[in-house]
This record gives structure tokens, sequence and C-alpha cells, in this order.
């Protein structure tokens, strides 16, 4: 039997070899955030690129600078909206360093402990999104499920599940619950399995791997000039985590690895967030232990600093005494008075490393706030990782890095 | 550790080291603008600062000391992952002349972190491969992040975008298929 293409001859058949622009995004339904590619295609190699953020800006720097220094918290709720607790815990402890305080050791570990169910729930998130848009839903639903457990004890403590508010200048908003540690105990295991099973639903799957490894490659050398953190720079093999690199909060009490790849491609930042989890988890109990140790009643024993001129007054001080009522308006209205100065204060946030540069002339409100986002230096270099690929690579490509419009684009 | 970096700094610099300062541990040189891009590529290139990690750069806008020392003031950061160390440079600029050397050849992050300070504050890069606005639109007018620039102001719609615009453009002629169902012409196809 012929075959059906007999009829074509080939030196008649002028395919256009012009390259051809596609625009992908800002709204597209494989995109992972509001973003927008501007792409060069021959064939379907992409050629050039041009990425460009900024669909969901909102001046979140220029309101920071209109009111005090507390009315920014809700703000870094929006920043990487996943994880806020990261967010509150690095601006919180900015302007502490502009202070020069400490909290206390239960807001610190408080800290830690929401910091780290804040960044697996992150980490969940990304690589269940990442492993949907290559068209595997079920590790997608797995994770999300994990996700609610870790929401669910973030909800009884906080009071909403996701933009939370939680962190304050000086401590907490509030004291953790008696049942804190135990709930925390009790889902971590569960987090491990969870890992354990998203981990067997993918690693086997061909499809999977042939559309993650070697795929939108990042050399070591420009990760780092870049500036890219976290997840995306330890997967080229750079072990920078600032939780080792500069210990803050108790970081340096607790036992943990930092997890580097080799390749930095797709599959080595999917291992790498994947084994930050089991670390995270990690932290979570040993830092349980620790605040399991704390001596009841003793000043450690505190959720915020007792110090009137950077914390509210008990509601019961602020209805039934003057100075009270006082204390709670000129923290309100005027603002928790900081000193002139400017710091630059840097956290390991879900995507990296996540800086406040704040500048203060002194009074109740910010003279400028800059929000050193870790995915908007990530997707700086997406456009080098994917120039050369095919487009259909930009999807798992782009989903790997993790850009969360609110903190990327502020 | 880092006062190193100062040292080296002022070292190599001399006079061009404007000022320096450890305010809560964060290490501070003032620079010359003039040496800006060198003092960059000596901090990444000088085997013991090796400072070969970008961090951050941005500006900070304060109108009332333009007569004196300078109106905006760019940072950079820079850091290094095998020595642990950082450093933040400064550089003030008078508004008239606020212009300072690009560092984007120097650290990959800068290309956009500069594009970035360009669109909210005006400041202009010389030698920056694409300067061009990065969070808002190309129409928007005025720098929002200025202390000038009011916080309510309103901009108007902006008007269809006509044309090859060189970055923007979506929907040229040459995009793939037409959306209509009008029938292709047949002079197109070679047989």
């Amino acid at each position: 039997m012929e075959s059906i293409d007999q009829e074509l001859d080939e030196s008649e058949l002028e395919l256009p070899a012009e390259p051809m622009t596609l625009n992908m995004g800002p709204s597209h339904p494989a995109m992972h955030g509001t973003i927008r590619m501007v792409l060069k295609l021959d064939g379907e190699t992409v050629k050039a690129c041009d990425v460009q953020p900024g669909y969901l800006h909102r001046a979140q720097e220029k309101m920071g600078e209109r009111g005090t220094w507390q009315q920014f918290f809700p703000y870094t709720d929006r920043l990487n909206y996943v994880s806020p607790m990261l967010n509150n815990v690095g601006y919180a402890l900015a302007v502490e360093k502009l202070l020069g305080i400490t909290v206390p050791r239960r807001a610190q570990i408080l800290r830690v402990i929401h910091g780290e169910l804040a960044r697996i729930s992150d980490h969940l998130t990304c690589n269940g999104a990442m492993a949907m848009e290559l068209g595997a839903f079920t590790p997608f639903l797995w994770f999300i499920k994990a996700r609610e457990w870790l929401w669910e004890i973030i909800e009884t403590q906080t009071g909403a599940r996701m933009t939370h508010s939680y962190g304050r200048i000086g401590g907490l908003a509030a004291r953790d619950t008696e049942d804190f540690g135990a709930r925390c105990l009790e889902v971590m295991p569960k987090m491990l399995a969870v890992a354990t099973e998203g981990e067997s639903l993918l690693l086997k799957n061909r499809i999977f791997l042939d559309r993650t490894q070697g795929v939108g490659i990042l050399s070591k050398k420009r990760a780092v000039s870049m500036g890219a953190s976290g997840p995306v720079l330890r997967s080229t093999g750079v072990d920078y985590d600032v939780r080792k690199d500069k210990p803050y909060l108790t970081y340096g009490e607790v036992d943990f690895d930092v997890p580097v790849g080799e390749d930095g491609d797709n599959y080595d930042r999917y291992m790498c967030r994947l084994e930050e989890i089991r670390q995270s988890v990690r932290i979570v109990e040993q830092s349980i232990a620790l605040l399991n140790k704390i001596e009841k009643g003793s000043p450690e024993d505190e959720v915020s600093v007792k110090d009137p001129r950077v914390v509210l007054p008990p509601k019961e001080d602020v209805y039934n005494t003057i100075e009270g009522t006082i204390n709670h308006f000129k923290l309100i209205m005027e603002g928790v008075q900081i000193p002139a100065g400017e710091v630059y204060q840097y956290t390991e946030g879900g995507n990296g490393e996540l800086g406040f540069m704040i500048v203060s002339r002194g009074g109740g409100n910010p003279w400028r706030i800059r929000v050193r986002a870790p995915s908007f230096f990530s997707l700086s270099a997406v456009s080098e990782m994917i120039i050369g690929g095919m487009i259909a690579d930009i999807v798992p490509t782009f989903g790997s890095i993790n850009m969360i419009g609110g903190e990327c684009d502020r | 550790m880092s006062k190193l970096l100062l040292d080296r700094l002022k070292a190599q610099f001399g006079d061009s080291v404007l000022e320096t300062s450890s305010f809560r541990g964060d290490d501070v040189a003032v620079l010359d603008p003039k040496v800006w891009r060198a003092a960059a590529t000596f901090l990444r290139d000088d085997p013991r600062c090796a400072c070969d990690y970008f961090v951050d750069l941005s500006v900070v806008d304060f109108p009332d000391l333009d007569e004196s020392t300078g109106r905006f003031e760019v940072y950079l950061i820079v850091h290094s992952v095998a020595k642990k160390h950082r450093v933040r440079l400064k550089a003030r600029l008078k508004e008239a002349s606020a212009d300072l050397d690009s560092v984007s050849s120097v650290y990959g992050g800068a290309d956009w972190a500069e594009r970035e300070a360009f669109d909210m504050f005006g400041v202009r890069f010389n030698g920056h491969p694409d300067l061009r606005r990065i969070l808002m639109y190309e129409e928007f007018s005025g720098y929002p992040l200025r202390k000038d620039y009011p916080a309510n102001k309103a901009q108007p719609l902006i008007e269809y975008r006509e044309g090859t615009h060189d970055k923007l453009g979506p929907f040229l002629e040459d995009e793939g298929m037409p959306f209509d169902r009008s029938p292709v012409d047949p002079k197109n196809f070679s047989h």
C-alpha cells in the first residue's frame, strides 16, 4: 500500500520561514499567573522572549508610605498570599531591627512554626499546580487536601485561612491555643505521607519526567548573578538559604538540611521543594519541642514585648483606664514611633530571599518600604530558561518558578 | 566580619567613598556616582570580596535634600554566597543630573531592578540595554513612587494601540491566522 503523502512533492511545499510573534498571557489558562510573554517562534522553538510583569501592580510600596508602620501588615499578607506568615514575619523583623528590639522566645518559636506551616503550604501549592499544568490533576488535589489541614490549624490560631495579618511589631497578635502543638504534631506525619504519595504519583510518570528533566535549565553562574533565590537558586547547586547562612529567630537551634539540586532544571526545582517540605516538617516538630520547654509564666513565655510604645495595651485597660485609652489612641492614630534610620532585613520566604528595605525619618509613618520580592528576580531569569526550548515547555518551566503575582508585581 | 568589604572599598576607591556606616549591622558605603559601576565590578571580581550574588537595587526619594546631598538615593546590595557577607552601596543623585551607570552588565539581576527604578522614580541608568517601564504601562506619565507624585492622581484611559510597537504590540499583522473565518486568499498558496 502506498503512503498517503506520496502526492506531495516536498520541493513545492513551502512552509513560512518567518518567525512568528505570539502573545502568551496575560490571561491564559495555562499560565501560572497574570503575566504576559511576547514570544518569537520559529516553528515551535522559542527564539526570543520578552517577559512582561506588572499586571497585578497595586502600588503597595506607595500605599505603605501613606499609612502607619502597623498598617503595612495586611499588605504583606497580599505579597505571597499562599504563605502570608512568612511575609508578616519578614516585615515585623525589619521594623524590629530598626527599633532595636527582640521579641520574647515564645513569639520567636511561634513565628518559626507558623512560617514553616506557611512554607509547606506554599511548596504544596506550587508543586501541585506545576503537576496540574502538565495534565496530572490528582497530585494537585492530593496536595491541596494537605494544605487544607495546615490552613485549618492556621485558622484556629489566627482567625483566618490566608490573609490573617497575625504578625505584629514586637510579637504576634494573639497567644497560641492550648492544643496548638498537639494539632501540629498530628498533622506533620500526614504531611510526610502526602509528600511521599505525591512522589509516587509523579516520579515514575514518563510524561512528567520527560517534561521536567533537562527542561528549563538555569546555570549556576547566571542564577547567582540574576539574584534568583530559594528553590530556583538551590536547584542549581548553590546552598544559599537565609535560615542557615544568617539564622534569625530560632532557626539556629533546630536541625535541618538544605536540599540542593544539580542541573537547575524543572525536575530539580520540583524535588527541592518536595524535600523542603520534609525539612519544614522537621523544623516544626523540633520547634514544638522547644515551645514545650518554655517555663510557664516566665518572661520568655510571652508572645509580644511589654513595651507600651510598640504594642497595644490589653483591651480591658483600653476600656477601663484612661492611660490605656490614651495609649491605644496614640498608637492607632500616630503609629508606632520608629527612630530615623534605614535597614535591610532579609528572611527566607516561600520563594527565596524576601527582603524589606525600610527607611524611617522618625515618626509614625514609613518614609519608604521597599519589598525585595524573590519571584521578581527569579522571573527575570525565565527568558533565559525558555529560549531555545519548545513553546510547550514554557508552561512547566514557568510553573516551577512559582511566580506569585502579588509578590512579583507588588 | 564584613567590615572587610568597607575597608577594601576604601583602599580601592579612596576619596570616592564618601562615607561609610554600619547601622544595625548593615554595612553601607556611599559612593561618588562616577565610580558606581567600577565599584560593583570590583566587589564582584575581587577574590576577597567575591560578592557574586545580586540582592537588590532600588531608590529612595528625598525631595528636600536635592539642594544639598542629592534627591535620589540609589542603593545596590550585593552578597557573597561563599563568604556570606554583604554590603550596600549608595549613590546620591541630584535631580538635574539624575543619571548613573547601569550595573546590568555586572549583575544580571540589575536589569529588571534598574528598569523598575526607572519606572518608579525616573532615574536613568546609562548603558542599560533596554530601559523601559516594567510594572507600569508605556503610556503612563510621571513616576509614581516619587514623593511629589500624588497618590490619588488618576490617569486617563489609554488609546487602543495601533501599528507596530517594538515591544508591546499585541495582534501584529504576522500573528498567524486571522480571527474571522474569511476565506483564505488562494494566491498565498503555491499550489
